[in-house]
């Protein structure tokens, strides 16, 4: 039987009744856990493994695979609305998304980011279906010499987006990369900078820092400035609807970001983290309008929503493929299959072509189902932004005080979202950015680790980093993203880069 | 606001019926690691078989269980209805942490499950025994990288273990730490590293389908459906499981000690966990009272010593 006939039989089991309701539930289940900071699809799926232990096993994957990607789906609109990142796939989203919002521009912001995640959500499960071998077949070549050529280029490329204040940018990306450093090493098991409070070993969360830098430390610089801040939030100016332009400014963004977030995702340690990162210094490099960013461009929030839905479908790949789960949803997916006997690996496509079949269709049915749920809420959202400053700001706080502790119930995590709060503010004061600070401690460990493995496993021989094409080809796009805006500068288009770094945050 | 309020909510849109707790069991790591499994499990056993009538699982993430570990010691002294799920890996981060809680704190009640460590190769590796691999670990102990899960874990202890009973320096061991034994597994499917180590069932379907050979299992004998020989008949003098433990709070009395010692002998017993145990490919390893407090003493004096020895621990 080819692809497309079991691609077919999957779409009729997925078409039942009953497992349409199961798709329904999982994604509104999504998408409210993805809307809440802290509450992340993986603990709603371990919450919910013993009550699906009742269903059959096509029912409760096809419910998990809801959750999964509602929970993508859903972090994009606190990002967008309220800059507070529910999970920290969507913190990129923040950047333009937020700014277009209080623009007026909220409408079009979320429906970019609902079409987006479709299209890219698609089109990622297509490939899963057709390509997931030969994919995984590429992605464990990685090394972790290849890795770390991958962090060198994400961090290249992000700090390039700094553009000339580049003392401030690097300075803020120091502060997030010595943050990374807390906590336990990966490779000896040692701590550091933990000044023997155990609550450091495990490092600092990703969405308590994003948390605290972005809406903590907005709302205490409004609360600063008092009335002297101008009102800058409009709630609706134009249409809610994308325009022409959005759409024609949106669709080359969706399929780059497919394209970035898809393979990163299958990587087993690539995450979904970076491919916004790099979807979004895609969109900053190549746009037609680098005047808007920093102030609100759509390609930012386009790529970046799609890469973050791509990648969660990349995921997918090693686990069906290799039965290797690269996410906390995804370990908990496999532990759902491991309840009803099933072992995700190379022999699940042929010992159960119905199971993994019906579920890659559900993906499908899944992702148009989040479309038809989001679009319509999309003018409700928005309204969000009517609410007066005073209580928005409060109501921002709250939110996000509880997604922090909803997370990790203790008071010293509620101390460090208020300590990395006033950091927020101080920054935000002496016109520091914010977002090298969260780059740097999403990406600082992670180049670490992969490093001292590359080196480990070539005993201190340091050729082994530029010994595979891979790393060869990762490291020259580097050289030249680096390079490039050197020698435009220096050929006066420096204003220009100026301009856009000065409110970068 | 605790994640169990959360998870009230949405129990109750399922409209599964909220009733006081009988046991509330604490899983000191994240949802979706093996503790947060077994003490799922254990929440699904004691229910379905009607030995609790509802059990409530908190998960305290951080630091190897240690975090979990001292909140529990803290805030559950005497409450006889209060459990938390622990293993091997515990023992190692309180060593490494220097954790000033430690499973003395605790009133051991029962190890329950256990997997044994296996080492695999790629299938195209040029080792195809135990004793290629030995003999490269003898001539140059670096050349052989092993790939496992985190550092301090007991697959880095395993090697540890392995070099001593070879007479090799445990310093000298390549150990490159992954989290977690689905990175390291796509590092040896790779070819990244020369071998692999970590529990029996994170390399089961790749060594079924062929992808990767398995050398030797850490287990005092075979283990049936498994084809490979033991660590020990391949003349390599290591036995090692990671195992999976529920405790009790400190400061209960000797009589709801065996009050709870009941309820999880019925507990393993019952069709419910058997079944649970072989969905999820867990060996039953039950051992209970004073064999089992016996037995931990001598794995918390073991690790010290190994840790020690590779230099983990000063």
């Amino acid at each position: 039987m080819n692809t497309f006939d079991l691609l077919a039989q999957g779409l009729l089991v997925a078409m039942q009744p009953m497992n349409l309701l199961y798709a329904l539930i999982g994604v509104t289940l999504g998408t409210i856990v993805g809307v809440l900071p802290g509450i992340g699809p993986a603990l709603t799926v371990a919450l919910l493994l013993p009550v699906t232990y009742r269903l059959d096993p096509s029912g409760s994957l096809i419910m998990f695979a809801g959750i999964y990607y509602g929970g993508m789906y859903g972090g994009s609109t606190t990002s967008i609305l309220l800059n507070t990142p529910g999970e920290s796939a969507s913190i990129v989203t923040a950047l333009e998304g937020n700014k277009m919002a209080r623009a007026g521009r909220g409408g079009p912001a979320l429906a970019t980011a609902a079409i987006g995640s479709f299209v890219a959500g698609l089109i990622a499960t297509l490939l899963l279906a057709f390509l997931a071998p030969y994919v995984v077949a590429f992605a464990i070549k990685f090394s972790p010499a290849d890795y770390f050529a991958l962090m060198v280029l994400a961090f290249v490329t992000v700090s390039a987006a700094f553009g000339d204040s580049t003392l401030r940018g690097l300075t803020a990306l120091m502060i997030g990369l010595t943050i990374g450093l807390i906590g336990l090493d990966q490779q000896t098991g040692q701590s550091r900078l933990t000044f023997g409070l155990r609550e450091l070993t495990d490092g600092i969360e990703v969405t308590t820092l994003a948390v605290a830098l972005f809406a903590v430390g907005e709302a205490l610089s409004v609360a600063a400035a008092g009335k002297r801040a101008p009102d800058t939030i409009e709630a609706v100016k134009g249409s809610v609807w994308m325009t022409a332009s959005d759409w024609k400014r949106s669709w080359k963004a969706w399929l780059r970001g497919t394209a970035i977030g898809f393979p990163i995702g299958a990587m087993p340690a690539g995450g979904a983290e970076i491919g916004t990162f790099l979807s979004y210094s895609t969109e900053k490099a190549l746009t037609k309008h680098p005047e808007e960013f920093g102030k609100g461009a759509i390609e930012g929030v386009a790529g970046p929503e799609a890469a973050n839905n791509a990648s969660a479908a990349g995921t997918l790949v090693p686990l069906l493929t290799l039965g290797l789960p690269t996410s906390a949803t995804a370990a908990i997916m496999l532990a759902g299959f491991q309840q009803f006997g099933l072992q995700p690996g190379p022999l699940l496509f042929t010992s159960n072509p119905q199971l993994v079949w019906g579920l890659i269709a559900s993906l499908l049915v899944a992702n148009f189902m989040l479309l038809v749920l989001n679009l319509p809420l999309v003018g409700l959202w928005v309204k969000l932004l009517t609410i007066p400053r005073p209580w928005l700001y409060a109501g921002i706080l709250v939110f996000a005080t509880l997604g922090t502790i909803g997370a990790n119930p203790s008071p010293f995590e509620l101390g460090a979202l208020l300590v990395f709060g006033l950091l927020g503010y101080m920054l935000r004061r002496f016109g520091f950015p914010i977002a090298p600070v969260v780059v740097g401690l999403i990406l600082g460990p992670m180049a670490e680790t992969q490093l001292r493995r590359a080196l480990q496993i070539s005993r201190g021989d340091l050729t082994t980093l530029v010994a595979s094409p891979i790393s060869i080809t990762l490291l020259t796009v580097a050289l030249i993203a680096l390079v490039l805006p050197i020698i435009l500068r220096m050929r006066g288009r420096g204003q220009v880069l100026a301009q856009l770094a000065s409110d970068e945050d | 606001m605790r994640p169990f309020i959360y998870a009230a909510a949405i129990m109750a849109a399922l409209s599964a019926p909220a009733v006081a707790a009988d046991y509330s069991i604490i899983a000191p790591a994240a949802p979706g690691g093996g503790w947060d499994q077994t003490a799922r499990a254990m929440q699904d056993a004691l229910q379905t078989e009607k030995i609790s009538s509802s059990v409530q699982v908190t998960n305290v993430p951080g630091a190897g269980g240690t975090i979990g570990l001292a909140q529990f010691v803290n805030d559950s002294s005497g409450n006889a209805n209060a459990l938390i799920v622990g293993g091997y890996v515990m023992v190692g981060a309180i060593l490494t942490n220097n954790s000033p809680v430690t499973l003395k704190d605790v009133t051991p009640i029962a190890r329950l499950t256990g997997e044994y460590e296996a080492i695999v190769v790629p299938a195209d590796s040029e080792i195809k025994t135990l004793a290629d691999l030995v003999a490269k670990l003898k001539a140059d102990p670096g050349s052989v990288s092993w790939g496992g899960g985190s550092a301090g874990g007991t697959d880095q202890i395993a090697t540890g273990l392995i070099a001593k009973a070879l007479g090799v320096d445990p310093t000298k061991i390549n150990y490159v730490a992954f989290s977690g034994g689905g990175e390291a597994l796509a590092a040896i499917l790779g070819g990244q590293v020369t071998a692999g180590i970590s529990s029996t069932s994170e390399f089961e379907s790749q060594v079924a389908s062929g992808g990767l050979r398995l050398l030797a299992v850490s287990a005092p004998q075979r283990i049936e459906g498994v084809d490979a020989p033991t660590l020990k008949e391949s003349g390599v003098d290591v036995e090692i499981q990671n195992w999976r433990m529920v405790a009790a709070a400190p400061g209960i009395t000797a009589e709801q000690e065996a009050a709870i010692n009941a309820d999880i002998e019925k507990m393993v017993k019952s069709a419910k966990w058997q079944e649970l145990l072989k969905t999820r490919g867990w060996a039953d390893t039950y051992l209970a009272g004073d064999a089992f407090k016996a037995q931990l003493d001598k794995d918390i004096a073991a690790t010290s010593t190994i840790l020690k020895d590779i230099g983990l621990v000063q």
